[in-house]
């Protein structure tokens, strides 16, 4: 019995559990919640998505504002999130509709390869109505055989934990913020894949940022990617950003400038440091350990991103009490603020508070968020799910041609 | 252990940040810094809100506001110890 304990991995005074109870795929990752999805390739095809997921229970649409006319580097990434989406180990099965069959055959052959089911149905020519009648069929068959699945013991290193916080304040980067980086300290060495981004939200510690980066070469492509992005703002601004970064909620919880609103933001990453630089939703190739994913630092856009990234949970630290929730990644709330604990208790998944009183430390709090996370990872709904929270929101680089 | 009214990140910073739901003014405030777990006293000008930042010396014009021991903007309009920073008087230094 003592070696046994001995050899368990120990965080401060409570033992990390080594594993957690997912969904194994076909592809050997492995899913935290079994979602059946349906998803539209275009805005056009919303309705019918929608239609379907209303007839069969036990699916969900995923409508969305975009997928016509986009072209190039727009064009990549609509597809890349559309069949990232689809990969991820969360989902189940997937049935693709689109107007027409060409681009939807696209995302069903590559969300193919990961050996899940998937099936793509095209409208034109067809209707609506015959078409919603067809999905149907497919969608019931498809949302009975995810419902036979089981979960297994699978180990902490198939959680792919992923990070980004919203409508900051100054609580956040005292306390809620470095809850998550100490989970993350404690986390990384068993294996986990993990990723953080919001490039404009690093805005004044890019260079403290950079520095984090394992390689030169991680440490170059991050300075890269924060210019362009910066560049991107700089052209497009027609005044100083205020009230925009930092935002009106920011402010309000008594943020001053992006400087301040970064340097909280950077202590989610505790002291790790990144080994790459991700496209927005692009699939991290290079083993367990930290990414940093270039995304906006709009919430939805940024959840989104990093799910169809392959990213299997989320912690989202807030102040002024962010709400947001996602389709098929379930999204974590923690938050330091006693007025938000106390005004939003509904949102809130784990309140760290105590840490302002000093009345709970850093170790203890990321204890708990630890606990949480592999309670989440068990089956237990967030808050955010709970309540519906189910924001899908496509990031879209420039207008369509 | 007394109680916390401001907690400041690093023995650099110039500011602290208000962690009770407010101090009022002449408060003499209990100030905790996190880097190196010290403690330090400050008596409040304003009126300042959960999560709003206090002056922990005099600032003129032009000075830099440090906190996490970094430069977080640039102060616009002099502030004097004790009194509220916040967007009325200091202004970012990138956009």
């Amino acid at each position: 019995m003592f070696m046994f304990t001995m050899l368990k991995l120990r965080s401060g005074n409570m033992e990390i559990p080594k594993s957690f109870l997912g969904y194994k795929r076909e592809n050997g990752r492995a899913g935290t919640r079994n979602h059946v999805i349906i998803l539209p390739v275009d805005d056009i095809s919303n309705a019918c998505a929608e239609a379907v997921a209303n007839n069969i229970k036990g699916t969900i649409a995923l409508p969305h504002s975009y997928g016509r006319l986009q072209f190039g580097a727009d064009l990549e990434l609509h597809f890349r999130t559309m069949i990232g989406t689809g990969k991820n180990p969360n989902v189940a099965a997937v049935i693709v509709i689109g107007i027409e069959p060409k681009w939807t055959k696209r995302i069903v052959d590559a969300i193919a390869k990961t050996g899940k089911p998937v099936e793509g149905f095209s409208i034109e020519g067809v209707g609506d109505i015959d078409t919603i009648a067809k999905v149907s069929k497919k969608a019931q068959e498809l949302s009975m055989w995810a419902s036979e699945k089981q979960r297994e013991e699978c180990p902490m290193s198939d959680l792919w934990i992923s990070v980004k916080c919203g409508e900051s304040d100054t609580t956040s980067g005292l306390a809620s913020n470095p809850t998550v980086g100490n989970l993350m300290d404690k986390l990384e060495p068993l294996g986990v894949h993990l990723c953080f981004g919001e490039t404009s939200e690093l805005t004044g510690a890019e260079n403290v940022c950079a520095k984090r980066g394992k390689t030169k070469e991680a440490q170059d492509k991050f300075l890269k990617t924060w210019s362009n992005y910066n560049d991107f703002i700089l052209k497009e601004a027609t005044d100083d950003l205020s009230e925009s970064q930092p935002t009106a909620g920011n402010i309000a919880g008594g943020l001053t400038t992006i400087e301040e609103k970064a340097f909280g933001n950077f202590q989610k990453i505790g002291s790790r440091q990144f080994i790459d630089v991700l496209e927005p939703a692009e699939e991290p190739k290079k083993g367990k350990g930290l990414y940093f994913m270039d995304t906006s630092s709009a919430a939805a856009e940024c959840v989104t991103l990093q799910a169809a990234g392959g990213f299997n949970i989320h912690l989202f630290p807030t102040g002024q009490g962010n709400i947001i929730g996602n389709p098929i990644e379930p999204v974590i709330k923690l938050t330091a603020n006693p007025l938000t604990v106390k005004t939003m208790s509904e949102h809130i998944d784990v309140d760290v508070s105590k840490i302002l009183s000093r009345q709970m430390n850093l170790d203890q709090a990321g204890d708990e968020l630890i606990k949480a996370t592999i309670r989440v990872a068990n089956g237990r709904l967030t808050c955010a799910e709970a309540l519906g929270h189910k924001e899908f929101v496509m990031t879209k680089l420039y207008r369509s041609a | 252990m007394a109680s916390t009214d401001i907690i400041i990140h690093d023995e650099k910073d110039n500011v602290g940040v208000v962690v009770i739901e407010k101090i009022t003014p002449n408060q003499e405030c209990n100030c905790w810094i996190m880097e190196n777990d010290k403690s330090a006293k400050i008596q409040s000008k304003n009126e300042i809100p959960l999560g709003h930042k206090i002056a922990m010396i005099d600032l003129n014009e032009g000075d830099t506001i440090l906190k996490y021991g970094h430069d977080i903007g640039k102060v616009v309009k002099s502030i004097k110890k004790g009194e509220h920073v916040h967007v009325h008087n200091v202004k970012t230094k990138k956009w």
